[in-house]
This record gives structure tokens, C-alpha cells and sequence, in this order.
């Protein structure tokens, strides 16, 4: 991938903060076929975490290509967030592709289950047939943590209209995104009563990214 | 390569990605406890270890770092915490809040209002408000389950009925968005009115007890209270001796064994900050003489 280990920067093996940015910078050009475990995912895993934090903002990250349906931005979240520990739901469109599955076993040692209950992440690049949240893990009254996390690949973050609010948000923010199922805004009103439970999504559009984690209320415009 | 070599910020790149996991629930179920599996660290329970974690799995190569222990920047906790991330993580570090991306915080929130651009990490003890009212997990994890919060208005009913007032000063509890009770960590209750609204995420890691949480920025934080006795922040009658602030959080400083002490900012640079702007204390007629 690299010949620059994640320790280069380390101050004892004479890198510093200069230097470390510099290699950053030089290191990546577009998007590369894998990631620098400690330093792209931790890029990947902020993006998402400002994302979760302010529902409705776009970040763009450096992706991974991957076999399609990926798109490079959900590629690189899975590829920081996805492990032995995660099972993996693929919709039609990622089913389709036996790249697909050869890829998330050999990148991030995922299963990959049939039952969307059992998955941590749900994986779907068709949005507009995307199956009722109600069929993903919800969590529990107790535990409401243990609950899917669907990312979506969509085209743009333009089209259908909505006005969020909610924790994250300063009075509200405008958002746009399509394709998204017609009833898109009725589905996630049935996910924020449903809270503490309920599902979080993640918005893909190639490099960029948005969350619309389960506390925020959409609206349509 | 015989020196002993880390990966970047300590931590293993799996427990990252399970702790990173966590945070992301925390944000998304503002007030709510997550578990986690949290690892021995190289240093003692009750010394950071799960701000030490949180802290470790957001931070970045380009993230600026400061670390306070009770408002101060040069303890031997926060001088502890900061020289761990320059040796594992080689992050540049600090004193000044408004240059820090990264706060690590022991028990205090800086006095200088915190930016979207910032992360307030703390470290917490004991991270179940209810803990001390009931001590089986199973009964609490219930109890937020189903929003029964009465013991905790119970509780505080007890203080007003022996001391007259709600006599809890730190770890004051509070409700997030409307839903859960949680613990601040223990913030003197001067500092709780910052909690909500804040611009800053803000994430609070408990190592020995296995649990993040988080609030949101611009999430509603309301300090738990009575309409015939409400919340009130608690600040020293006095002003810096140092700076003279007159807004900031105090501590009392013992200065000999005559009975002599001082107030000063427990925010140090704060303080500091207003002294290299030439504030200085303005001794007042009326105020006691110490000592």
C-alpha cells in the first residue's frame, strides 16, 4: 500500500508534526485501493462522528475503491468501522456483486448476515427501494445501542427537500437529498418515536457523507 | 526498532473501532450510558482512563491537545494525560483553550466559551446518576428504560428538607434533550448552565465503569430542580486575587498555617489571560482581612 509506517510520525523514530503532515498530504492522491489503518480511519471515523454530531452536514472524505455498488465514501466508513464484531446486511444491489462479500471478508473480517435484525451496519446502494426501518435491529427499551446502523448510497445531496431539527442542530437546517423513498419523511417520524430505540442513518454520496442519527426530526418541505 | 514502538495514539486499531462505535451511539442517544469494553490502561483507575480512551480514538495527527485537571493545566494529572499523547500520538499540545481542538477535562469546563471546532472530553468516576440511590445495574438500566426518575427528585427533596436547600454542589444531575438523567461528572454546579447549548460536542468516558456518553452541541441540558426551589449556581462571594475576575469559578487556596488563604481562578488560563491583558485585583474597603 505504503512503505510509510504509521509510526513514521512517531516522535522517537524522528518524525514531527511538520514532517507528519507533509506525508500525509504526499502519501494519498484520489481515492486508494485501501486505507492507512490508523490515520485514514481515524479521518473516516471523525468525519462521521462531526457528521452524527451535527445531523445534516456534509463532510467529504478521502474514499477506498472498492468493487460497486461502493461508493468510496461508505467503503472507507466501513472499512474504520467494520470488524469481526460488526455483522454486515447487504441489500439486493451489494448482494448482487460476489466482488462485494470478497471484499468486505478479506478488508475487514465482517459476517455477512441474511436477517437485517441481526446486522450492526446495513449496506444499501438502491435508496429509493430501501426495505422499511421497522425491519432493522430497533434495539431495546434497556439497551438501545444494540441497533443497525443503515448507510445509503444515494446521488446527490440535492433534490427533495427537508427541514431538520433536533440535538446537534441550532434552531433547524435545510437538507436535500435524492433519491429517497416518497415516504421518507413519514419513516423517519415513525424512527424519532420510537426514541431511545431506533435505527441511525448515514447519507453516501460518493465522497460525501451526512448522518441523520435517530434523535433528529425530519420534515419535509 | 528494539525501543518499544506504539500504534498511533496507544490504543490498538480493533479497540478503536470499538470505542469509536460507542461514541457514535452516545452522539446519536444523547444522555444514554454505552457500554463499552474498556481496556487497563498505563495508568491507575481513577486517573483518566476512560477520557484517556475517548481521547485516544478521536484524536488525529493535526489536532491540538489541552488537557486541565480542576480548571488547571500544569497538575500532575493534566501534565500526565498530555505528555501520554505527545509520546504515543505526537499531537501538538496546548494551555490555551481557544488553539486546543481536543479538551481533556478533569471536573471543570473551561471559563472561555468552547467553538464548534472544539471536543470537550471527560473524565468520569462514576457515570450512573442513580448509583448511590440504587445499586443494582439491572434496577437503574430499568429506570432510565421507563424515564422513573423520581427517586433522583426524591433525593433531592431530602436536601431541602434537611438543609434547607439542595445542599448538591458538584455532580449535579442533569435531564439531556428532554430524556435521560445524567451525571455531569463531578463539575462543581457552577459549571452546569455550560453544558447546554454548547457549541462543542462534548463526550464523557468512564474507564473502571465501562461507559461513554455524550450531548450533542446545541442540545437542551437542564439541571434537575423545583419550581419553588430552583437551580442556582454556586460561585465564592469574593474576586480573584490574581486577576480580580469576579465571574469566574473560584478555588480557595490555603496560603500558611495561620488561618491565611486567597481565592483564585481555578481556570489557570483563564487567569492568566486576563493578567497578561492587565487585570489585576482591586482590593475592596469592605473585604475581610485574611490572615
Amino acid at each position: 500500500m505504503n512503505n510509510l509506517s504509521p509510526f513514521a510520525a512517531h516522535p522517537r523514530e524522528g518524525g514531527g508534526p511538520e514532517v507528519k503532515k507533509q506525508d500525509l498530504d504526499s502519501r494519498f492522491r484520489g481515492n486508494e485501493r485501501s486505507m492507512d489503518p490508523a490515520y485514514e480511519s481515524q479521518a473516516a471515523f471523525r468525519a462521521l462522528m462531526d457528521c452524527t454530531a451535527r445531523p445534516g452536514e456534509l463532510r467529504k472524505l478521502r474514499g477506498v475503491s472498492a468493487p460497486a455498488p461502493f461508493a468510496p465514501a461508505t467503503a472507507a466508513l466501513i472499512q474504520s468501522l467494520a470488524d469481526y464484531e460488526t455483522p454486515l446486511w447487504l441489500d439486493a444491489a451489494f448482494a448482487a456483486e460476489k466482488k462485494v462479500a470478497d471484499w468486505i471478508r478479506f478488508h475487514c473480517g465482517a459476517p455477512i448476515v441474511r436477517e437485517p435484525g441481526e446486522a450492526a451496519f446495513a449496506l444499501i446502494a438502491d435508496a429509493a427501494a430501501m426495505p422499511p426501518l421497522a425491519q432493522f435491529s430497533q434495539g431495546t427499551a434497556e439497551y438501545p445501542d444494540r441497533s443497525t446502523t443503515l448507510l445509503v448510497q444515494i446521488e446527490s445531496f440535492a433534490g427533495t427537500p427537508f427541514t431538520l431539527r433536533g440535538p446537534g442542530i441550532k434552531a433547524s437546517r435545510e437538507f436535500a437529498a435524492s433519491p429517497l423513498p416518497a415516504d421518507f419523511a413519514v419513516r423517519m417520524k415513525e424512527n424519532r418515536a420510537l426514541f431511545p430505540r431506533g435505527v441511525d442513518l448515514v447519507l453516501v454520496a460518493g465522497n460525501d457523507i451526512a448522518a441523520l442519527p435517530r434523535s433528529v426530526a425530519v420534515e419535509a418541505r | 526498532m528494539s525501543a518499544p514502538v506504539y500504534n498511533f495514539a496507544y490504543l490498538d486499531e480493533q479497540t478503536k473501532r470499538m470505542i469509536r462505535r460507542a461514541i457514535l451511539k452516545a452522539i446519536a442517544i444523547p444522555g444514554y450510558q454505552v457500554p463499552f469494553a474498556s481496556r487497563e490502561m498505563p495508568m491507575p483507575y481513577g486517573w483518566g482512563t476512560g477520557g484517556v480512551q475517548v481521547t485516544a480514538s478521536i484524536l488525529g495527527p493535526d489536532d491540538t491537545l489541552k488537557v486541565i485537571d480542576q480548571g488547571s493545566d500544569d497538575t500532575t494529572n493534566a501534565v500526565s494525560i498530555r505528555k501520554f499523547f505527545v509520546k504515543t500520538a505526537g499531537v501538538e499540545t496546548t494551555t490555551r483553550t481557544e488553539d486546543a481542538t481536543v479538551i481533556q477535562t478533569r471536573h471543570r469546563i473551561p471559563e472561555t466559551a468552547l467553538t464548534e471546532n472544539q471536543v470537550l472530553v471527560y473524565q468520569v468516576p462514576i457515570p450512573e446518576p442513580l448509583r448511590f440511590l440504587e445499586p443494582r445495574e439491572t434496577e437503574t438500566r430499568r429506570m432510565h428504560a421507563l424515564s422513573e426518575y423520581g427517586l433522583m427528585h426524591v433525593k433531592l427533596y431530602e436536601d431541602i428538607a434537611r438543609h434547607g436547600h439542595i445542599a448538591t454542589t458538584y455532580a449535579y444531575p442533569v435531564e439531556v434533550g428532554g430524556r435521560y438523567v445524567m451525571d455531569p461528572s463531578p463539575i462543581p454546579k457552577f459549571d452546569n448552565p455550560k453544558l447546554s447549548d454548547s457549541a462543542a460536542l462534548q463526550l464523557f468516558g468512564a474507564g473502571r465503569e465501562k461507559r461513554i456518553y455524550a450531548i450533542p452541541p446545541y442540545t437542551k441540558v437542564k439541571s434537575l430542580d423545583f419550581e419553588d426551589h430552583p437551580f442556582e449556581p454556586y460561585r465564592h462571594d469574593a474576586a480573584c486575587e490574581l486577576c480580580g475576575a469576579t465571574h469566574s469559578y473560584l478555588d480557595e487556596v490555603i496560603t500558611d498555617d495561620k488561618g491565611g488563604r486567597m481565592f483564585v481562578c481555578s481556570d489557570t488560563d483563564f487567569c492568566e489571560q486576563r493578567r497578561a491583558e492587565g487585570h489585576a485585583h482591586v482590593p475592596d474597603q469592605n473585604e475581610a482581612v485574611h490572615g
